[in-house]
């Protein structure tokens, strides 16, 4: 099966300072390829979100792009990841380090068992940041980033898990701010959550988008139609299509594509 | 019928065996506070044991065995921690991890006479530390680190394995993720655990009688100095427990209330055990609470 | 106000680099293997000093292999010494097999009930019996079966009270427990459908106990069984204090008997380290050990057949 690429010159390399992709990544469950050497650019201030139906690789995928997988035993990589000119899936590279310039969030929202400041605060405090005052502002801020300040800023003691899922998941995405990242990863950010809290979070993308490069796993269609800028879409660890989401949804070249976007399997 | 007769008799039977292990614990405790708890007294709980005369009590026995389980509690908790984070967080499957779990097992079954004995020889004759607290201190330490594995391995996994993934893709490493964010969560049925494995040490007697010894040296109580042979606090003297007491009074006492003196350390010992239970229970649960109530997902 | 260096990602610049994660992980896997070391040591050292003491009474006193296991007479001390364990390990087995057989019907009872019959308050009730019956330690059980067990056989029975049968009643009270926790967990991770079709069938509850229930939580239960009979086993001081010490093979339930435990829990301290008297209880810990060794076996070999 090939992939039509509805903007292949996406595709070709461009090596300037900035520059974030991957080329030709696979990965690899023990013997399984999960994986299947994707190339796939994310460009600057944009939302890319990655679609296909269960299991065709795409949380695997977002995954490896801050070497989570490395945690997961018996799976391994071949390919590249740049960011800035460095690849970043070569043997030497300081993953702990990376991490702190990637961030994450995941579908069920993972609040530490902590105080909403301490869950903000954790992060930079480790990474070297000292002085309660440094702190608190950046956990004013962070918390501003992902408009949870005003709801949150008089009870910050209190422990996160008292929060709803709505404000959890903001949290989350409050505390991978933290640390400053260049890149947001977001693994279905909305799907555990109900329609008024996901709206916040979408809004708060779009939002984050002008700060960062954001890379967007969903199952929603409409979601990905909503706030993501470029698409890719997955099938059985295969990239099939990839472009300007606009085009992607209204006009795709291949047909799986079509068939997945108006809901046919999946 | 046939078959709902069968049924009838069956269930009886069932319920009469049940309420009857009710009724063998109801005895049993009735048993040994009725007979035991007249017994004590302050100055039972407090006085020196005396060989041949009566009125004799546990003082030097039940601080032993507190001290003992102190000394014990200090050097098994961070072990078995240690060793239980590595079979829960960094052991990988394979057979060096099949080889150290059937370590633990092997461990946790050994009779404790059988640990007794190796302290005895190693600890007590090789090592050269004699009867004293420290040497049942090593003894029980044998005896109590695979539960300890267990229940901090137990309690690790039972961590939310998305609060891991959290701290990695803050840049954590490891460790830290493992100290500051995993052992808080996994630390109330830590402690739980181990307040119920205290109990099990606190009542121990057979892998102490030749390690710690079957005797106690006149103890001053006035003199707090760990390394004077008549301080309390002195790791390195010789040391009877309650429960080695208990044993000792049962087969060799000569003081005319022996059996009163048996029935009041039994006493004494089974509501110590009682209290450990009770507070790792109420602890738990406050804990449990805690945790939950307070979370409100939509 | 922005901390972090937002320019370039200095990812790989560590390779000369010692980070203060380094130093953490470094701390953290020395830490963690000392614990796992020492457990391995203390594990290795125990079988390696439990094996050579005891075998020097095969190997140093020359007692044959087959006088200590099938010998029936024990006169450690004087000219003409004879050490046939026999005796002990009849009496290790007789009442560990006693108590096996006194103790698992009533735990799978107390687990039917708590499961089965009526999981509410069945389990609120018998859970807390359950943990604090095996919260209470040897030595007051064996204080209890001294002051009443003994006297009741006694009343009742011909004999001493002390023996066997005082023996087997207080290691099945004490492993009681142990079966019962194991069989409850069983019992209560048995699919609900597999029950439900039994009742759709029109099967009264008990026939669904003895043809679906029990059948199916067999080797579960029996590894619970098997987890008793090794503590029944190894105890030492509930068992000696009431099954009366005389070095016999027992003839009836009634009669004065000892075990490899009671042996070794007496003589220990009456003997000098290296005495042939002293070898051969070294000897009796070795088959304590290697019968460790075998329940753990026999409870993995159970484990497996559960899995498939």
């Amino acid at each position: 099966m090939e992939a039509t690429l509805t903007a292949p010159h996406i595709l070709q390399p461009a090596k300037t300072e900035r520059d974030f992709r991957t080329e030709n990544l696979s990965i690899y469950y023990g013997t399984y390829e999960a994986v299947k050497g994707i190339s796939l650019p994310f460009p600057e201030k944009s939302v890319t979100a990655l679609i296909g139906p269960s299991g065709c690789g795409k949380s695997t995928f977002l995954r490896s792009l801050n070497r989570m997988n490395d945690e997961i035993s018996g799976s391994t990589s071949k390919g590249s990841i740049w960011i800035d000119g460095v690849d970043i899936n070569a043997s030497g590279t300081d993953v702990i380090k990376l991490r702190q310039k990637i961030g994450m969030v995941w579908q069920k929202p993972n609040p530490f068992y902590k105080s909403i400041y301490e869950n903000i605060a954790f992060g930079p405090k480790y990474h070297g940041v000292k002085g309660k005052k440094a702190l608190d502002e950046i956990v004013e801020s962070s918390l501003r980033r992902a408009a949870l300040w005003d709801e949150v800023k008089d009870r910050l003691k209190e422990s996160a898990l008292a929060l709803s899922g709505g404000q959890q998941q903001r949290l989350c995405i409050a505390r991978a701010l933290s640390v400053n990242p260049q890149i947001l990863l977001l693994d279905e950010p909305a799907s555990a959550l109900d329609p008024v809290s996901t709206g916040k979070v979408e809004e708060l993308i779009k939002e984050l988008k002008e700060q960062l490069r954001i890379v967007i796993v969903t199952h929603n269609m409409q979601q990905a139609a909503r706030i993501s800028d470029f698409t890719a879409y997955f099938y059985l660890g295969q990239l099939i299509e990839y472009g300007m989401t606009e085009k992607v949804f209204t006009n795709p070249e291949n047909t799986m594509t079509q068939e997945y976007i108006m809901g046919r399997f999946g | 019928m046939k078959a709902k007769t069968a049924d009838k008799i069956a269930t009886f039977v069932i319920v009469t065996l049940a309420l009857l292990i009710v009724a063998v614990l109801a005895g049993l405790l009735g048993y040994i506070l009725f007979r035991g708890v007249s017994h004590i007294s302050w100055d039972f709980l407090t006085s020196a044991p005396r060989k041949i005369r009566a009125g004799g009590g546990i003082g030097p026995q039940l601080f032993n065995s507190l001290f003992l389980l102190v000394l014990t509690l200090l050097i098994t908790v961070p072990l078995g921690i240690g060793a239980g984070i590595y079979m829960a967080e960094y052991a990988r499957p394979g057979r060096i991890t099949g080889f150290i779990r059937l370590i633990v097992e092997v461990l946790s079954s050994f009779p404790s006479i059988v640990v007794g004995l190796f302290g005895l020889l190693l600890i007590v004759n090789i090592f050269g530390l004699g009867f004293s607290l420290v040497s049942g201190a090593l003894a029980l330490t044998v005896f109590n680190l695979p539960l300890m594995v267990r229940i901090t391995e137990q309690a690790f996994r039972s961590v939310p394995s998305q609060q891991k993934e959290a701290g990695f893709a803050l840049g954590l490493s490891k460790w830290k993720i493992v100290t500051t964010v995993l052992f808080p969560v996994a630390l109330p049925a830590i402690i739980t655990g181990t307040i119920l494995s205290a109990g099990r040490v606190f009542g121990e007697a057979a892998a102490l009688m030749f390690t710690a010894g079957m005797s106690s040296p006149r103890l001053d109580f006035g003199n707090w100095n760990p390394l004077s042979p008549s301080s309390p606090l002195n790791p390195f003297r010789p040391a009877e427990t309650l429960a080695v007491h208990i044993w000792k009074i049962n087969s060799e006492g000569l003081a005319p209330d022996a059996a009163e003196i048996a029935a009041g350390a039994s006493a004494v010992l089974v509501i110590t055990v009682l209290i450990f239970n009770l507070v790792a229970r109420y602890f738990g649960r406050l804990i449990y609470r805690k945790l939950t109530a307070s979370r409100r997902m939509n | 106000m922005r901390v972090q260096n937002n320019e370039t990602m200095r990812v790989q610049s560590s390779k000369s680099r010692i980070e203060k994660h380094h130093i953490e992980d470094l701390v953290g896997r020395s830490y963690m293997s000392f614990c796992v070391l020492l457990l391995i040591v203390s594990i290795v050292s125990m079988v390696y000093f439990v094996t050579s003491r005891g075998i020097s009474t095969f190997a140093i006193d020359k007692v044959s292999i087959s006088d200590f296991f099938f010998g029936t007479t024990w006169s450690p001390e004087g000219d003409h010494p004879s050490f046939g364990a026999l005796p002990f390990i009849a009496g290790s087995f007789i009442t560990t097999l006693l108590a096996a057989l006194i103790a698992s019907p009533l735990s799978i009872c107390a687990a039917l009930f708590m499961t089965e019959i009526v999981p509410g308050w069945g389990k609120k009730l018998l859970q807390p019996v359950i943990e604090l019956l095996s919260g209470i330690p040897s030595v007051v059980y064996g204080f209890v079966g001294l002051s009443v067990i003994v006297p009741f056989l006694r009343n009742v029975f011909p004999g001493q009270g002390i023996g066997v049968a005082a023996g087997a009643l207080v290691l099945s009270v004490m492993i009681l427990p142990t079966i019962t926790s194991v069989a409850v967990d069983a019992l209560s991770t048995l699919p609900r459908n597999l029950k439900e079709s039994s009742f759709a069938l029109g099967a009264t509850r008990w026939q669904t106990i003895a043809r679906v229930i029990i059948p199916t939580t067999l080797p579960a239960i029996m590894t619970g069984v098997v987890l008793g009979m090794a503590r029944a086993f190894g105890e030492a001081l509930a068992v000696q204090m009431v099954i009366g010490n005389a070095p016999f093979i027992p003839t009836s339930l009634f009669e004065s008997a000892s075990t490899l435990t009671s042996v070794i829990t007496l003589g220990m301290g009456n003997t000098t380290m290296g005495s042939p008297h002293n070898n051969a209880l070294w000897s009796m810990a070795l088959v304590l050990m290697l019968m460790t060794f075998l329940f753990v076996f026999v409870v993995r070999m159970l484990e497996k057949r559960r899995s498939i």
